[in-house]
């Protein structure tokens, strides 16, 4: 009852698609308009120190964004989490004379933001400025010595490791951010990606200022560097920003690969007790990593399955048609080592049985008889149609260039990206998903009351309350 | 640095000018009203509806229905069924949502440009002819209870603030949660969201919000096509919600599952819809960007890095409500800090503020900061269509956006002390401290 084989699944498309014919009445007319795929125009060259700098030029607005990405994430932070994490938050504590007051007042002074992150691959820096010379000139240089000479006041790191540690206590106070947590270090293991980016209890009292300095040294350098500039700035003007922004860099090379991940090869559980009134469920493995063949055909099948939303498989079972949940989602998170697979949801803890079976079973078939026909044609007007969506302002743009800069995808990545989907078949997804996915491999990662069970048959189990439910 | 400010200001006024895009507004007969932004960067189109509806409107026994009806425009109409709204979005590549607060619920859609004509048709769909099943309703409702435990009952703080909000707005439609109180939110019945339906979902309790790679002469004749058949229907009465006179001084201790206590304070000060002097308006927005503007504003740079008495804390201005405004200080202390030290301390900057005027430079740099971010959100198209939605729903000026430059930059230190000894005063204040509970659980 519960198993969705796909002959069904095609069968209830065709029936909407027939529905649909008379209304909406616009629908033929827009079916037949091939939606806009603007193409990025990005300039990109070499520093002299060996940054990578991504450039598009955009006069629509008087502004522009500068975002630093380099490979200085937490996948680097060495057995000690939290040194990446720290270091990102130190940049713009203090540089040469400059105290953290002086910093903060010349940027807010002109309107400027700027602001430091880090995650598992990267650390990112950014900037967003008025580009009006008055304005851009005094703000990029206070950035270059931000960025370039920071001082790493031991007071900053004091009160800094003090507010990570009051984060870390409230994060005890809620279940999605332990069961997040409980999930990378469950399907990663001893790789660097199953550390937690903000650090520990006890990682982070551990840390020392030497630490920070150094690691600063090796990782924010020009070589291990991505400079991405949107905005109202000609050529040999940005030429000039990313060459003093590569000069006020240490000098030093990229950083090197991490090894890759390996995926578990049988089921690993994991469950920490917690008085919520939700049991929060994570399903998934080591899946996926940049550079990845089936990294296309993932993508689409995953979109037919759990990343699309209300037009998804997970979330029509799951939500509209049982009302078991709010949100469910699965996702490839390709990063430069890895990337898992990853299906998440949270769920009343007394259907938390019913809803775990029902999704295990939804990715099982999806895994072994892929998508219809159908299904993947919907995906893939998604994702053509969506395409203008995903490059529309300098936010937009700023993050693309960030990422395919980065993992050193080709200029013209969207573009192929979009060929790409044009040519995916539904023996493709169903190929890739057989290769990288196996149902009982995946972990059961999860938090509330009682660890939920995955029911061995739906029709033996007497569900009590549950009978109403899943007699639609 | 006066100078510098003045000059750069001027420079502003020239970009800004220079970044205009141009709006259209116009009413259709049964009532709707239209507002088109165009902004032709890129092939987008958002589309939005907003509705003068939100929690406020509901009674005390119905808390969380407007939020139910929001879920259920997207469970079926006469010619949809559940799910095939948001199904055909997809499918045209769009992406689809819809939000309810306190004092509207809004909808929106975003396509690439050309799929615009879909857009309109399935919001006029919904606004005209939505069917509200039994069943349905009451599997949609299981959802919502979901959507409750995820923010607010798992969530200790979120039940803190749920709590705090109900002693710190008394009287008004603002004392109750969003998503409703969990009790009520269980009882709702589908008779109740069809009466909310017919009452508020009519077009001149509406504003139709087009906006991206689009012109007047390309949407009006479709709004037309779409819209101007939907009858006119009654337009609801919606009384103005203020906590006047000041409520008086009220104080609440809150032992919750939290592992680091919190701090709340808040204070009931007028709104921009209902000050009596505009100017009011202008005067708290400055004062909230002296106190917390950024990190070089007072609160981070007094008592984060100065005096390290908090991990972190927050001054905010609601003033764009049709009730009555907020106030609101928020705080983390440090460990061994204790909630009253805390306190203390924040009754001391605004203490500050009524007794000592602000510098010229901190006023500058809460300008300069307004300035430019009115360039930044000219990035997005959807925060336009919002801007102007929210705008029109509030029966304020949608150019408001242009003159708020001219109206800060004649607010001086004076009036910025004004308000303070005007508005930030006891009788006016609720006050919270969230500590941990007895262990017990963990």
């Amino acid at each position: 009852m519960m198993r969705l084989p796909a002959i069904m699944g095609a069968a209830v498309a065709v029936l909407m698609l027939s529905a649909c014919a008379s209304f909406p009445t616009t629908e033929k007319q827009v079916a037949a308009s091939e939606p806009q795929a603007p193409q990025l125009d990005i300039q990109s060259w070499q520093t002299d120190q060996g940054a990578k700098v991504m450039f598009v030029q955009s006069d629509a607005l008087p502004m522009l964004d500068i975002r630093l990405v380099m490979a200085a994430g937490s996948s680097q932070d060495d057995g000690l989490p939290g040194v990446a994490s720290l270091t990102s938050a130190l940049i713009g504590q203090g540089a040469e004379a400059l105290s953290v007051d002086d910093i903060a007042r010349g940027f807010e002074d002109r309107g400027a933001s700027f602001s430091s992150s880090s995650y598992r691959d990267m650390g990112i820096i950014s900037l967003r400025t008025l580009s009006a010379a008055e304005y851009r000139q005094p703000v990029v240089a206070l950035f270059n010595q931000v960025i370039g000479s920071p001082s790493f006041p031991e007071e900053a790191l004091d009160r800094l490791r003090t507010r990570a540690m009051q984060g870390l206590r409230m994060e005890q106070q809620v279940p999605g951010p332990q069961v997040s947590k409980a999930f990378m270090s469950t399907v990663f293991a001893d790789h660097p990606y199953g550390q937690p980016s903000e650090g520990t209890m006890e990682s982070l009292p551990k840390i020392q200022r030497q630490q920070l300095v150094d690691f600063y040294n090796t990782y924010y350098a020009a070589g291990n560097t991505v400079i991405a500039m949107v905005g109202d700035l000609s050529r040999s003007e940005a030429e000039e920003i990313a060459a003093q922004i590569s000069a006020a860099l240490p000098a030093g090379p990229a950083a090197p690969e991490l090894p890759r991940a390996e995926a578990l090869s049988e089921r690993k559980r994991e469950h920490i007790h917690f008085p919520s009134a939700q049991t929060h469920i994570l399903l998934g493995n080591q899946a996926t990593w940049r550079g990845n063949p089936d990294h296309v055909a993932l993508h689409v099948g995953n979109q037919i399955l759990g990343g699309g939303g209300f037009a998804s498989i997970l979330t029509d079972e799951v939500r509209q048609k049982r009302g078991y949940v709010y949100g469910i989602g699965s996702g490839f998170s390709a990063m430069a080592a890895g990337g898992p697979f990853q299906v998440q949801f949270k769920t009343a803890n007394e259907n938390a049985d019913e809803a775990l079976t029902l999704t295990l079973d939804l990715i099982d078939t999806f895994v072994e008889d892929g998508p219809s026909q159908a299904q993947l044609e919907q995906a893939r007007a998604n994702i053509l149609g969506s395409f203008a969506l995903s490059t529309a302002d300098n936010s937009d743009i700023i993050g693309q260039l960030g990422a395919i800069g980065f993992y050193g995808l080709p200029l013209d990545y969207l573009q192929w990206f979009n060929r790409q989907v044009r040519q995916v078949t539904v023996e493709d997804i169903r190929d890739a998903f057989r290769r990288t996915l196996d149902v009982d491999d995946l972990a059961i990662v999860s938090i509330g009351p009682e660890a939920p069970q995955v029911l061995e048959d739906q029709d033996n189990e007497n569900g009590g309350e549950k009978d109403a439910d899943s007699g639609e | 640095m006066r100078q510098l400010m003045v000059a750069l200001a001027a420079i502003l006024w020239s970009l800004t000018a220079r970044a205009e895009l141009p709006t259209h507004a116009f009413t259709l007969d049964n009532g709707l009203k239209v507002l088109i932004r165009e902004d032709h960067r890129a092939p987008v189109v958002t589309v939005m509806v907003w509705f003068k509806a939100g929690s406020i409107d509901e009674a005390p026994y119905e808390t969380g229905l407007a939020h139910v009806l929001e879920h259920m425009m997207f469970k079926g109409t006469e010619r949809l069924g559940p799910g095939d709204f948001s199904k055909l979005v997809a499918r045209y590549g769009g992406s689809d949502n819809a939000f309810t607060s306190y004092d509207y619920t809004a909808y929106f859609q975003q396509y690439e440009a050309s799929r615009l004509p879909l857009a309109l048709e399935l919001e006029a769909e919904r606004l005209g002819n939505l069917k509200i099943d039994d069943d349905e309703f009451y599997r949609e409702l299981q959802v919502v209870l979901e959507e409750r435990r995820t923010r607010t009952d798992d969530n200790p703080n979120a039940l803190a603030w749920e709590k705090f909000q109900a002693v710190a707005r008394p009287g008004t439609g603002y004392a109750h949660p969003i998503i409703g109180w969990r009790s009520l939110l269980a009882q709702l019945q589908p008779e109740q969201a069809r009466s909310w339906y017919d009452r508020f979902y009519v077009p001149g309790n509406a504003t139709l919000v087009v906006a991206g790679d689009v012109t007047r002469d390309q949407v009006e004749p479709l709004v037309r096509r779409f819209f101007s058949d939907l009858p006119a229907g009654t337009t609801p009465p919606r009384p103005i919600q203020t906590v006047n006179p000041a409520a008086g001084e009220r104080r609440l201790d809150l032992a919750m599952a939290v592992q680091v206590p919190a701090l709340y304070m808040l204070y009931n000060v007028p709104s921009l819809v209902t000050a009596e002097q505009k100017q009011d308006f202008y005067a708290l927005t400055m004062l909230a960007g002296v106190l917390d503007g950024g990190m070089s504003a007072r609160i981070e740079t007094d008592l984060v890095r100065g005096e390290k008495l908090v991990a972190g804390a927050g001054a905010g201005y609601s003033g764009i409500q049709r009730g009555d405004g907020t106030f609101t200080l928020t705080a983390t202390p440090n460990p061994g800090v204790t909630l009253e030290q805390v306190e203390q301390a924040l009754r001391e900057q605004i203490k500050t503020l009524q007794t000592t005027l602000p510098s010229e430079d901190e006023m500058a740099r809460v300008r300069a900061g307004v300035l430019a971010s009115q360039v930044f959100e000219k990035d997005s198209v959807m925060g336009q269509a919002m801007e102007l939605g929210m705008l029109s729903t509030l029966g304020l000026d949608i150019e408001l956006a242009e003159q708020f430059e001219e109206q800060l930059g004649k607010v001086t230190a004076e009036d910025v002390q004004r308000v303070a000894r005007q508005w930030l005063i006891p009788e006016r204040l609720a006050v919270a401290h969230v500590v941990p509970a007895q262990e017990e659980e963990q």
